[in-house]
């Protein structure tokens, strides 16, 4: 309609795309010259003429705004002129709106890039179809000892979930995975693969089709015969790639489907590949194996598994847990531990279903520390808001009698706040827009350095949701910015300044109350901000104290080298070949000595928990005693790590080639059992009630197996070939170890290359594993802390940089006002050291108000971080005096330097400037 | 923001749209003067068309697509904007007419019959 059309046209108008007002001007003059000419031939006077036909038809300026409006969308055209004459109002102080725009930016840039991290990490649902009904089969057993542990829960183990997968009521599919490593061999060098080993179900719950091929089917699942290297897996005869492993080794061709590929020296057929960006849950991967639990030897035990599973739609997490907790019984009731066992003396263990939701699961304990990143960040946005309103106050004082002078030709009211706002919100937008592209490449840096230990990582990006909060934030900011000012001086006393601007000497201290007061929540901010980092640099120092359990981690170079049954099948023969390796090893220049364990502290491998029954003390039958860490070393591996021996001494490769019976035990452990460490030596202890006793022959240090920031564990550490236990006459060997090499030359190209042939001159066919140093581990163990501590850091120096120039700010605007004051006080004779005293005085003020309100607000708000603290309390005294005394300096500073200024005022020219 | 003289405007709005119209029918593409003049002269001088009524009244009809504008040169050799009607222009003219003479009969008859 003719309606619609016209809107069209004035908002092109508006815009500034329709005819110029030159162009209507031009018609105008015309109609006047023409009316006047008129006018002339009919008076026939000269005189007048013009100004007759002016008169008679309006002028042309009325008329101009009279087409104005016609022309496009009055109110929207005054916002545009308001939003012009804003622009060209910040282009002519480009001092302050540099400075505001780049605190705003900075402000904003860290809010946008924070927040894309907490979306993407923590509000997106996970790439899988229908994700909301994913759930961890999540368990916790406050009995099991350290077989649960606090994030995991208590594992699931084959036999429970034949029992869950048959018997449940709630979902829709269930099935159980773990991820390991396997060799594949045959393709080009000999390669160690990540895997992920899957039961039926898993696929299935995941609901991700795969990119070509099939899924693994029930029928893959079935077991081929016992395989000889596990308990309770089967012989399976199928894979299914990744799709970066089907691109590397494949080139992405479809016809790899059906091939075989060698896979630990067994052949397996290539049925499926899964598309770019699979994951099974977090768990990248090379491969993907089936389980094929072997039914016939499936026991109650071996909690090694994660459970996952669908939920039937709409059924709540709680009916769930209800289904699974009256399973557990069934569960006990159809399975044992091998004929005359119990089943029901787990329920010591107390197994209660504790099933979460699946992106918990994923998100772990990150979500805590993006939370706090999160909200220290928003604060350091309102310091910056702070900063920014206050350059808003000085430059609105300074322009009070432009707009007096606008109030007094006619402005109303509204229309001076409309240009306030509309000023500021122009900087929001600009810094906002700004911000973008500072938190563009902001992201790109974090996702370059990649942070261990942040889920996710791949997915994190800057979508619609991450640049609509941006925009608000930069509208809300602007718009808050504005306000402050816009009331303060647009108000209806506006008249007033007329009289009094560009006269007065003194400032009324009510001038100052607004800046006083943002300066006062500045430094109350900043200190909470400078609090929550000094307690993470003391949580990085106290985590830095802790003795690991090994020396020097940088000269540790580790690799993970694996001996399958179906390369080697004797034990001895595995023994040897990795004896031969730590020679071979030993051999290169630079290596001062080679051992190795099944794995390294903080390697996070699946940990294996077993019981101890200890010689002399009476056990109840079927009582299962405290679980403890099982680790089976080498010789010299101790002497390689760095671990300090308390008592005794270590393996010798003689004792593990004769099968002795011996074993070493953590100093906690052998407090526990025996009172102290040399007590310890020649104790005897054994795996079950009829078994063989094994003889303590060392003792040693407390290593922190899972992390600097978890206890020691309590340890058996088993040599790496042993008699089994169970089984008289057979002998297990492990058969995939993590080499320990000590060397001053670590990490290095050419000696890892070195590393690399002495393994392959004893075995061509076994491939070299995560070669790393130890020092790499260790970090990676305190990636969580450090992760946190560079970003509060980051903030706290963000809060503590804008506090001061918040400080430095008001105190020299004050200076710049008080001139005239300050001359008569420097007439009357007032000494320089006084006055700069004085001004010092008021910043200190300032800052010790601020300082209370901050402690108060720390001390309530760092409980909520208490999580991520290690061996400090939240209220840790250091930090909360040094954190003041910061504050303080910074704020002498800070008003020293502006007090110095007035204390050099000319008195005459001071008051010579009125 | 400009004092909009809104009464007198919204007065002679409908009228205004009608007459301009019916006059660039008549004559063919007329400038504003133009128009002016040719209104003043049939009104026997009672329409005295003030600038700031006229010419957003001519914006109006623009923008609504019942005339176009084109630059072009008067007799007296000066630039103009000429106004022509355009094919929606007269067939709004011929509705609006219509509706208009209706409108006078009914306050014909109120006026006069009744009176």
């Amino acid at each position: 309609m003719a309606t619609l059309r016209e809107w069209m046209t004035r908002l092109w108008g508006t815009l500034g795309g329709s005819r110029r007002d030159r162009e209507l001007e031009q018609e105008l003059r015309l109609h006047l010259e023409l009316a006047a000419a008129d006018e002339r031939r009919r008076a026939n006077s000269v005189d007048g003429a013009a100004r007759a036909a002016t008169i008679r038809l309006g002028g042309v300026a009325h008329t101009m705004d009279a087409l104005r409006d016609q022309q496009g969308f009055p109110q929207l055209g005054a916002a545009l002129r308001d939003a012009r004459y804003g622009l060209r109002a910040l282009r002519r102080a480009p001092t302050f709106t540099a400075v505001a725009l780049l605190t705003l930016a900075i402000g904003i840039g860290a809010n946008t890039a924070v927040f894309s991290v907490v979306n993407s990490v923590l509000l997106n649902p996970l790439r899988y179809p229908k994700a909301e009904e994913l759930v961890a089969l999540r368990q916790i057993a406050p009995g099991a000892a350290g077989l649960a542990n606090f994030i995991d829960g208590l594992r699931l183990s084959p036999s429970m979930y034949f029992t869950y997968a048959e018997q449940n009521r709630t979902f829709q599919s269930l099935g159980v995975w773990v991820t390991g490593t396997a060799n594949v061999t045959g393709l080009a060098e000999p390669e160690q693969v990540r895997t992920v080993s899957i039961s039926d179900g898993v696929l299935q719950v995941l609901s991700v089709p795969p990119a070509a091929g099939r899924w693994l089917s029930q029928a893959d699942q079935v077991s081929r015969g016992p395989d000889p290297g596990s308990f309770f897996s089967g012989r399976s005869t199928t894979v299914i790639l990744s799709y970066g492993y089907w691109q590397r080794h494949f080139g992405g061709d479809k016809s790899a489907i059906g091939r075989n590929i060698t896979v630990d020296s067994r052949p397996r057929e290539i049925v499926g590949v899964m598309p770019q960006g699979f994951r099974v849950v977090n768990a990248e991967f090379d491969l993907i194996v089936p389980l094929a639990f072997d039914r016939g030897r499936t026991i109650l035990g071996g909690f090694q598994f994660q459970g996952i599973g669908r939920l039937k739609p709409g059924v709540p997490i709680a009916q769930a847990n209800a289904d699974l907790a009256r399973l557990v019984p069934i569960w006990m009731d159809s399975w044992t531990n091998g004929a005359g066992s119990n089943g029901r003396v787990l329920e010591t263990w107390r197994i209660t279903p504790d099933i979460r939701p699946l992106k918990q699961q994923v998100v772990g304990n990150v979500s805590d520390v993006l939370w706090v990143v999160m909200a220290t960040i928003a604060v350091v946005m309102l310091i910056a808001c702070a900063n920014v309103t206050n350059l808003l106050l000085v430059r609105a004082e300074s322009r009070q009698q432009e707009l007096a002078v606008r109030a007094a030709l006619g402005a109303g009211w509204g229309r001076i706040v409309r240009g306030l706002l509309v000023e500021s919100s122009m900087l929001g937008l600009m810094g906002g827009a700004l911000g973008v592209v500072l938190a563009d490449a902001g992201l790109r840096v974090l996702v370059a350095m990649s942070p261990a230990n942040l889920p996710r990582l791949s997915e994190i990006s800057l979508d619609t949701r991450a640049l609509g909060f941006t925009a608000v934030l930069s509208l809300l900011s602007g718009f808050l910015l504005g306000l402050i000012p816009a009331l303060k001086y647009a108000g209806p006393r506006i008249s007033l300044a007329l009289r009094s601007a560009g006269r007065t000497a003194s400032v009324s201290r009510e001038r100052h109350r607004a800046r006083n007061i943002l300066v006062i929540a500045q430094v109350a901010m900043a200190m909470v901000l400078l609090v929550c980092s000094g307690l993470m640099i003391r949580t990085f120092q106290a985590l830095r104290t802790v003795e690991p359990g090994f020396t020097h981690a940088e000269q540790l170079q580790t690799m993970r080298i694996s001996i399958p049954a179906s390369l080697v099948a004797e034990p001895e023969r595995v023994t040897r070949i990795q004896n031969e390796i730590s020679n071979t090893l030993e051999a290169i220049p630079g290596v001062t000595s080679v051992g190795f364990a099944s794995e390294m502290p903080m390697e996070g491998l699946a940990p294996n928990w077993n019981a101890i029954l200890v010689e002399g003390k009476a056990y109840a039958a079927g009582e299962i005693p405290p679980l403890r860490l099982f680790k089976y070393v080498s010789p010299e591996f101790f002497h390689t790590a760095g671990t300090r021996i308390v008592a005794g001494r270590e393996l010798t490769w003689t004792e593990v080639y004769g099968l002795r019976p011996v074993a070493m035990v953590s100093e906690n452990l052998a407090r526990e059992l025996w009172g102290t460490p040399s007590a310890a030596i020649g104790k005897r202890f054994r795996q079950s009630q009829i078994g063989p006793w094994w003889e303590v022959i060392g003792v040693l240090q407390d290593v922190r197996e899972n992390g600097i920031q978890e206890k020691a564990p309590l340890t058996v550490y088993w040599p790496t070939m042993m008699p089994n236990p169970f089984s008289p006459g057979e002998t297990d060997v492990w058969r995939t170890e993590t080499f320990a090499v000590r060397s001053d030359r670590t990490g290095t190209e050419p000696f890892i290359n070195q590393l690399r042939q002495a393994v392959w001159s004893v075995n061509s066919n076994l491939p070299v594993a995560e070669v790393r140093t130890m020092q790499e581990v260790y970090d990676q163990s305190l990636a969580r802390t450090s992760f946190t501590l560079v970003m509060l850091s980051i903030a706290g120096l963000m809060a503590l940089a804008l506090g001061i120039i918040g400080i430095y700010g008001v105190m020299s605007y004050g200076v710049s006002q008080r001139r005239r004051e300050i001359g008569i006080r420097l007439a009357l004779g007032a000494q320089q050291a006084m006055l700069k005293r004085m001004f010092v005085r008021h910043g200190l003020a300032l800052t010790g108000i601020g300082v209370a309100i901050g402690l108060a607000a720390a001390v309530g708000l760092t409980r909520l971080m208490s999580s991520l603290l290690f061996g400090i309390s939240p209220l840790d005294p250091l930090t909360y005096v040094a954190v003041p005394i910061v504050l303080g300096t910074a704020a002498v500073l800070a008003s020293y330097l502006p007090a110095c200024r007035a204390a050099k005022v000319d008195p005459v020219e001071a008051l010579r400037a009125e | 923001m400009a004092n909009r003289e809104a009464t007198k405007t919204d007065i002679l709005q409908g009228t205004l749209d009608l007459m301009v119209l019916q006059t660039v029918a008549t004559l063919g593409p007329l400038h504003g003067y133009a128009i002016a003049a040719r209104l003043q002269q049939v009104s026997g001088g009672a329409l005295q068309l003030n600038m700031g009524t006229l010419y957003p009244g001519l914006m109006r009809l623009e923008q609504r697509g019942l005339v176009r504008a084109t630059w072009g040169i008067t007799d007296t050799n000066r630039k103009a904007r000429f106004y022509a009607i355009t094919a929606a222009g007269r067939k709004r003219l011929v509705t609006e007419k219509a509706e208009w003479e209706h409108m006078t009969s009914i306050m014909q008859t109120v006026l006069h019959d009744l009176g």
